[in-house]
C-alpha cells in the first residue's frame, strides 16, 4: 500500500486534475476577494464581503453537486460555491461594479447578490435566510414534476437562529426533500461571537430535532467537506431526504467591508488566523501528496492573475444600465414591452 | 350556470384551474383533509391528493417561502394563510422577496403565486380573526392586491389571479363566504386584474369602496333612491393597481366622492383613492373628498356591542350619502 | 336558531331529541343540528317545559329563526338562540341598546361637510367656480340648492343648461374685453319690448359683464333715495407736492405718483372720524361696516370696473399708489377676480382724469355714499385776506344714501376730506 492510496482523496476518488481542479476554485476565490478588497479601498466599488477562511468548505460543498443541473440557494459569502457552479470572474466582477449586463441583477443590487439563471443560481436578497425556504420549494416542487434535482442551500451560524432556518429544516424534514442545508460557522455574526449566538453550541445537533443527520465538519478540511456533502448528495438523490452540515470555518476578514474586526478582536485571534488559512493546508496537502508541484502551482497562479485582471478590467470598462431601468421589472411587462 | 356564495366561487375556481394547469397546487394549514377551516379547498384533496393540496406545518413564513421557491421552479402554487390576521410571520418573505423577485433579478426570476386570505369582521372573530390587512401591502410596488365582493367577481378575478406571472394577494371577506349568492356561470371566465367595476350607476354621489362594505352601500344606494338621491357605487375589485381610470371618471361624474372601507381610516387605502381624485379630479369636485372608514384602534374588539361599534352598516352608510347628496 | 360557527348563516334540525310538553333540564341536549361547518346537539336554555316546536325536522332556517318555544316559569321564553344575548331572564347588562356608531363620531362627515360658509362671500366649491368662469355667470345671480343654501354644482349645470349662461361653454375665462369680440347673441327670455334694430344700425349684445352693471345700477337708482352735494377745494399744496415727488418716487418705486391715492388717504382718514359714511342700509338695520374698503371706479376700454382696496386704512400713500396700480392693471386685463370686486364700504371716482369739473355719480349699491373727485383746475380765487390768487381748485362731488345720509353728516365728511386735503403740501405730508 502507498501513501496515497490511503490518502483522503484518493479514498474519495478524486483524480489530480480534480484536485487541482478544486485547488484552482480555490484560488480563484481568495484571488477574486482580494482584488475586490483592493477595489474597494481604492474606491471603485462601495462594498465588499469576503469568503476568505472559507474557501475549502465552499468549494468542497459546491463541487459534490451536478453544474447546471443541481439548484443553488446560496448565501452571501458563497463566492466559492458561485464559481464552482459556473459563474464566471467576468459575470463576479460585472456585478462588483454594478453594470447594465450584470446576470444577477442588472446592477440593481449590492455586489454579492447573487443570481445566474442558466446555472440554476436563485436571486438572494439581504434579509438572511429566507433562500432556505425557497430551497425546500424547489426541491419539492422538482420532486413533484419527477425531476431529479438536488437543492444546494447555506446560511451562516447567526442566520441558523432565524424564524426560516427551523420552519426550512422542518418542512424538508417532514417531507423528506432532496436538499442540502449548509451552515458555514465561521464563528462571528458579524461582531456577535459563537457563544452568544447558537444555544446549546451545536447547529449541526438541530438536525436531529427536524428528521435528518446533523454532521459537522472541519471547514478547513477539503476532502472532509467534499466528503460529507458527496454523502448527503447521494443521500437525497435516494429519496432519503434532506441533511443539515455545518462546516467549522474561520472568518479572516471583517464582516465587510463597512466592519472593522480589530475592534472586537483581539490581535492574537486574528495573528492565529493565518495558521488555519484553508489554502495553506491544502497546498500543503497537494506538495506532499504529490499532487502539484512547484511549476504547476505557478501556472495556475498565473492563470488566475490573468483572469482576474481581465475580468476586472473588462467589467469596469461596461457600462451602467441606463437610469429609467430602475423602473423596469417590477411586474411581467405586456407583450412587446420586454427588456 | 349556478348560483353560488363566496367560498363556494372560491372552491369552484381552484378546481377548475387545477384541472387545466397540473402545475397548479394548493398549500396551507387544514387545506388538505378538512378542506379549509371554512371549506374554501373542501373536495379538492380527494380529487387531487396530498402532493397537490398539501397540508402544511403551523408556519406561514414557510408557506409563502415554499411557495415562492416552488414558483421559482416553475410551479403555481395557491398559498392559504388560515386567517389574514396571521399572514405577519409571512411579511418578510412577501415583502422582501415575492414583491421584489422580479425587479431584483431584472427579470429572470419570477414568482407567479396566489396568496389568499380569509379576512374582516362582523363574525365575533375579536382583534385576531377580523382584522383587514389589505393596506399592509398596497404601498409594495411588484404585489397585486385583490379584494372580489360578489361570488362572480371572485370566481373571475382569482382565475386571473392563478393565471397571474406575479404575487397576486387575494382577501375573501369572510362575513361574505355564505351570505352572499350570485349566479356564476359553469364555463370558465377572467375578470382582468386592475379593473374596478361600477355596481349601480347614479348621478348625486359617488361611493368608492371594497369588500364587504359594497353591500352596505348598494343597499343604502336603494333607500337613497327613495329619497330622491341617486348614488354611484363603484367598487375597487383590484387595490394595486387602483383603475385610477375608473376612479377618476365615477369622480368626475358627480363631484362628491365618499370612500368606505373597513379598515381603519389613516393612512388606509382610501387614503389613496382620496389623494388621486384630489391630483386629477380638483376642479370637478363640488365637495370635499369624504372617508368612513373603521376606526382608529388596534383592531376590532370581541364583545357584541363594540363590535357593532366598530363595524360599519347599511344605516351609517347610507347616513354619510344623504349628508354629501345633500351637501 | 344559534350561529354554531363563525359565517355560518343557516342550520338544518337534523332530529328533535324532545317532545312537546316534555320537561327538561337547563343544558339539556334538545336538538341535533346540522351547518356547513359543524355538525352539534344545541343545548336547552334554561329548566322548563317545551311548549311547542316550531321547526320541522329536515328543514333549514336562517340563524336568529323561532325554533322552538318554551315555559321556564317565568312566562313563556322563545328557545330561539339567536345572537349573544340569553333568552332567559333579564338581558346582560349592556346599557343602552348597542348603538351603531354614528357617522359623525366616526369621522366620516369632514367639518367642511357640516357647515359650509353661507350668505355673502359664501365658498363655492372648484366645480362651481370652474363652471361660473368658464360660462361667465354671475354666481350672486344663482339659488343655491345645498345645505345652507349653498351654491352647488348641479345648481350651476342646470343654469347653463337651462340657457341661462351666456358665453360657449367651451371657451375659457377670457378678457372682458374678449368677451365682446368672441360672443354668441344671447336669447334673452325677455319679450321684445324696447328698441328695435333698423337696417344699418349696429347692434352690440349685452355681456354677462355688461348686464350685470345695468343691473346694479338700476337697483342703486331704484332702491337708494340719492340727494347730492358739493364743496370746492384748494389743492395748490398737492400740486406742488406731486410736481416735487413725482420723480423721485418713480425712481423708488418704478410707478408714478398719482393724485388719486391721496384723494383715498384724505377719504379714509374722515371715513374713520363719520364711520355713518360707510354703512349700509338693511332694511330693518343700518350696518355701520368695521372695515373701510374703498372701492375705486376704473374705466377700461370696454366698461366699468369697480375693484376694492381692501383695509385702505392700513396702507400709506405709497402702498395706496401701488394696489391702485395693481388692480387698474388686472381690470384692463380683465382678471379682476370675485374677491377683487367685493366687499366694498366706500367708492370714490376720479372723475377729474377725463376733465368732468361736475358730476352726479350713481351710488355704488348697496353702499351709502359715493365721492368723486373732479379735474384740478387753476381760477382766481379770493383768500382769506381778500387778495386775490391763481390756485388750483378741485371740486368734491358727493351722492348719498339719504335714507341714512343727510346734509349735516356729509357736509362735516366732506369739510373733513377737503381739510386733509388742503393739508397736503411739500414736505407737510409722508407718503410711507
Amino acid at each position: 500500500m502507498t501513501a496515497e492510496t490511503q490518502a483522503p482523496h484518493a479514498a474519495l476518488g478524486l483524480s489530480r486534475e480534480q484536485c487541482q481542479e478544486m485547488y484552482y476554485y480555490m484560488l480563484l476565490t481568495r484571488r477574486i476577494d482580494e482584488r475586490l478588497w483592493l477595489l474597494q479601498r481604492g474606491g471603485k466599488i462601495p462594498f465588499v464581503i469576503s469568503p476568505q477562511g472559507a474557501e475549502a468548505a465552499q468549494v468542497g460543498a459546491a463541487y459534490a453537486f451536478r453544474r447546471k443541473h443541481d439548484w443553488f440557494t446560496p448565501y452571501y459569502r458563497d463566492l466559492g460555491v458561485n464559481l464552482v457552479a459556473g459563474v464566471t470572474p467576468r459575470e463576479i466582477m460585472l456585478g462588483a461594479f454594478a453594470r447594465g449586463i450584470d446576470p444577477a441583477s442588472g446592477g440593481k443590487q449590492m455586489p454579492s447578490h447573487w443570481g445566474n439563471r442558466p446555472l440554476n443560481v436563485v436571486s438572494g436578497s439581504s434579509p438572511v435566510t429566507t433562500q432556505l425556504l425557497h430551497a425546500v420549494g424547489i426541491a419539492q416542487a422538482a420532486r413533484r414534476k419527477g425531476d431529479d434535482v438536488v437543492v444546494y442551500t447555506c446560511c451562516g451560524e447567526g442566520s441558523s437562529n432565524q424564524g426560516d432556518f427551523h420552519e426550512a429544516l422542518n418542512w424538508a424534514g417532514v417531507h423528506r426533500l432532496p436538499v442540502i442545508f449548509m451552515v458555514q460557522n465561521n464563528e462571528y455574526a458579524i461582531s456577535v461571537p459563537l457563544e452568544k449566538q447558537v444555544a446549546g453550541g451545536s447547529v449541526a445537533a438541530r438536525g436531529l430535532g427536524y428528521g435528518m443527520p446533523g454532521i459537522e465538519v472541519d471547514g478547513q478540511d477539503l476532502f472532509a467537506v467534499y466528503a460529507a456533502f458527496r454523502d448527503a448528495h447521494d443521500r437525497a438523490r435516494r429519496g432519503d431526504g434532506p441533511s443539515l452540515i455545518e462546516a467549522l470555518c474561520v472568518r479572516i476578514t471583517s464582516h465587510s467591508s463597512d466592519d472593522d474586526q480589530r475592534r472586537y478582536r483581539s490581535s492574537e485571534e486574528l495573528e492565529a488566523l493565518k495558521q488555519k488559512d484553508p489554502l495553506v493546508r491544502i497546498r500543503a496537502y497537494l506538495r506532499e501528496n504529490g499532487l502539484m508541484d512547484e511549476a504547476t502551482e505557478k501556472t495556475i497562479e498565473a492563470r488566475i492573475s490573468a483572469e482576474v485582471d481581465d475580468a476586472t478590467e473588462w467589467a469596469e470598462g461596461q457600462p451602467y444600465a441606463e437610469p429609467a431601468a430602475a423602473l423596469r421589472h417590477v411586474y411581467a411587462d405586456p407583450p412587446g414591452e420586454e427588456g | 350556470m349556478a348560483v353560488l356564495n363566496l367560498v363556494d366561487a372560491v372552491r369552484e375556481t381552484l378546481r377548475q384551474e387545477m384541472r387545466r394547469d397540473r402545475d397548479v397546487w394548493v398549500v396551507g394549514e387544514d387545506v388538505g383533509r378538512k378542506g379549509g377551516v371554512f371549506g374554501a379547498t373542501l373536495g379538492l384533496f380527494d380529487e387531487f391528493g396530498p402532493e397537490r393540496v398539501q397540508d402544511s406545518p403551523l408556519t406561514e413564513s414557510a408557506i409563502v417561502g415554499v411557495g415562492i421557491g416552488a414558483a421559482l421552479y416553475g410551479t403555481k402554487p395557491v398559498c392559504e394563510i388560515q386567517f389574514a390576521d396571521f399572514v405577519f410571520p409571512a411579511m418578510n418573505q412577501i415583502i422582501s422577496e415575492a414583491a421584489k423577485m422580479r425587479f431584483r433579478s431584472n427579470g429572470a426570476w419570477t414568482v407567479p403565486m396566489v396568496i389568499r386570505a380569509p379576512f374582516g369582521g362582523g363574525v365575533h372573530g375579536g382583534l385576531y380573526h377580523s382584522q383587514s390587512v389589505e393596506q399592509y401591502f398596497t404601498s409594495t410596488a411588484g404585489l397585486k392586491v385583490v379584494v372580489p365582493s360578489t361570488p362572480y367577481d371572485a370566481k373571475g378575478l382569482l382565475t386571473a389571479a392563478v393565471r397571474d406571472p406575479d404575487p397576486v394577494l387575494f382577501f375573501e371577506h369572510k362575513g361574505l363566504y355564505r351570505a352572499v349568492k350570485s349566479e356564476v356561470p359553469d364555463q370558465e371566465y377572467v375578470i382582468p386584474i386592475g379593473k374596478a367595476d361600477v355596481k349601480r350607476d347614479g348621478s348625486d354621489i359617488t361611493v368608492i369602496t371594497y369588500g364587504k362594505t359594497v353591500h352596505f352601500c348598494l343597499e343604502a344606494a336603494a333607500q337613497l333612491e327613495k329619497e330622491g338621491y341617486s348614488a354611484l357605487v363603484l367598487d375597487l375589485r383590484t387595490l394595486l393597481p387602483l383603475d385610477k381610470e375608473a376612479i377618476v371618471a365615477a369622480a368626475r361624474k358627480t363631484g362628491k366622492v365618499l370612500i368606505v372601507h373597513e379598515a381603519g381610516k389613516t393612512h388606509g387605502v382610501g387614503a389613496e383613492v382620496a389623494a388621486l381624485v384630489a391630483e386629477e379630479c380638483l376642479f370637478d369636485l363640488d365637495a370635499p373628498v369624504q372617508r368612513l372608514c373603521g376606526p382608529d384602534v388596534p383592531a376590532m374588539p370581541y364583545a357584541g356591542p363594540m363590535e357593532k361599534f366598530f363595524m360599519l352598516s347599511p344605516s351609517i352608510c347610507l347616513e354619510a350619502m344623504r349628508k354629501l347628496a345633500q351637501f | 336558531m344559534p350561529q354554531l360557527g363563525e359565517s355560518v348563516t343557516e342550520g338544518t334540525i337534523g332530529r328533535w331529541l324532545v317532545k312537546q310538553g316534555e320537561r327538561v333540564k337547563k343544558y339539556q341536549p334538545i336538538a341535533e343540528v346540522i351547518t356547513d361547518k359543524v355538525n352539534a346537539e344545541i343545548p336547552a336554555p334554561a329548566d322548563g317545559l317545551i311548549v311547542r316546536l316550531e321547526t320541522a325536522e329536515g328543514l333549514t332556517v336562517k340563524v336568529g329563526t323561532l325554533i322552538a318555544v318554551m315555559d321556564a316559569g317565568d312566562g313563556a321564553v322563545a328557545a330561539s338562540g339567536g345572537g349573544a344575548a340569553a333568552a332567559v331572564g333579564p338581558a346582560p347588562a349592556v346599557g343602552p341598546a348597542p348603538a351603531a356608531r354614528p357617522a359623525a363620531l366616526a369621522g366620516a362627515v369632514s367639518a367642511t361637510l357640516v357647515q359650509p360658509g353661507e350668505g355673502d362671500g359664501g365658498r363655492y366649491s372648484p366645480a362651481v367656480m370652474r363652471l361660473a368662469q368658464e360660462h361667465k355667470i354671475d354666481l350672486a345671480r344663482l339659488a343655491g340648492s345645498g345645505l345652507g343654501g349653498r351654491i352647488t354644482r348641479k345648481d350651476v349645470e342646470r343654469f347653463i343648461a337651462s340657457g341661462g349662461a351666456v358665453a360657449e361653454a367651451a371657451a375659457p375665462v377670457p378678457a372682458a374685453a374678449d368677451c365682446v369680440a368672441g360672443m354668441v347673441a344671447a336669447v334673452a327670455p325677455e319679450a321684445v319690448s324696447g328698441p328695435q334694430p333698423l337696417g344699418g344700425d349696429q347692434v352690440i349684445p349685452v355681456d354677462a359683464v355688461r348686464r350685470r352693471i345695468a343691473e346694479k345700477m338700476v337697483q342703486s337708482k331704484r332702491e337708494t333715495p340719492h340727494a347730492w352735494t358739493m364743496l370746492q377745494v384748494d389743492v395748490t399744496g398737492l400740486v406742488k407736492l406731486k410736481e416735487a415727488m413725482g420723480e423721485e418716487f418713480r425712481r423708488r418705486e418704478g410707478l408714478g405718483l398719482s393724485f388719486v391715492p391721496f384723494f383715498i388717504k384724505a377719504t379714509v382718514e374722515a371715513l374713520k372720524e363719520y364711520p355713518i359714511m360707510g354703512s349700509q342700509w338693511a332694511g330693518d338695520q343700518i350696518i355701520i361696516r368695521k372695515e373701510i374698503n374703498i372701492s375705486v371706479a376704473v374705466a377700461t376700454e370696454t366698461a366699468l370696473a369697480v375693484p376694492v382696496i381692501k383695509n385702505a386704512d392700513r396702507l400709506s400713500i405709497a402702498g395706496l399708489n401701488h394696489a391702485m396700480a395693481e388692480l387698474a392693471g388686472k381690470a384692463r386685463a380683465g382678471k379682476l377676480s370675485l374677491d377683487d370686486i367685493s366687499g366694498g364700504t366706500f367708492t370714490v371716482n376720479n372723475t377729474g382724469a377725463f376733465g368732468s369739473y361736475l358730476s352726479a355719480p350713481i351710488i355704488n349699491y348697496p353702499q351709502a355714499a359715493i365721492l368723486s373727485f373732479e379735474a384740478i383746475t387753476k381760477m382766481p380765487v379770493v383768500l382769506e385776506n381778500d387778495a386775490i390768487a391763481i390756485r388750483s381748485m378741485m371740486n368734491l362731488c358727493l351722492s348719498l344714501d339719504h335714507r341714512i345720509l343727510d346734509g349735516l353728516v356729509c357736509g362735516r365728511f366732506l369739510q373733513a376730506v377737503k381739510a386733509r386735503l388742503q393739508s397736503y403740501g411739500p414736505g407737510m405730508v409722508s407718503l410711507y
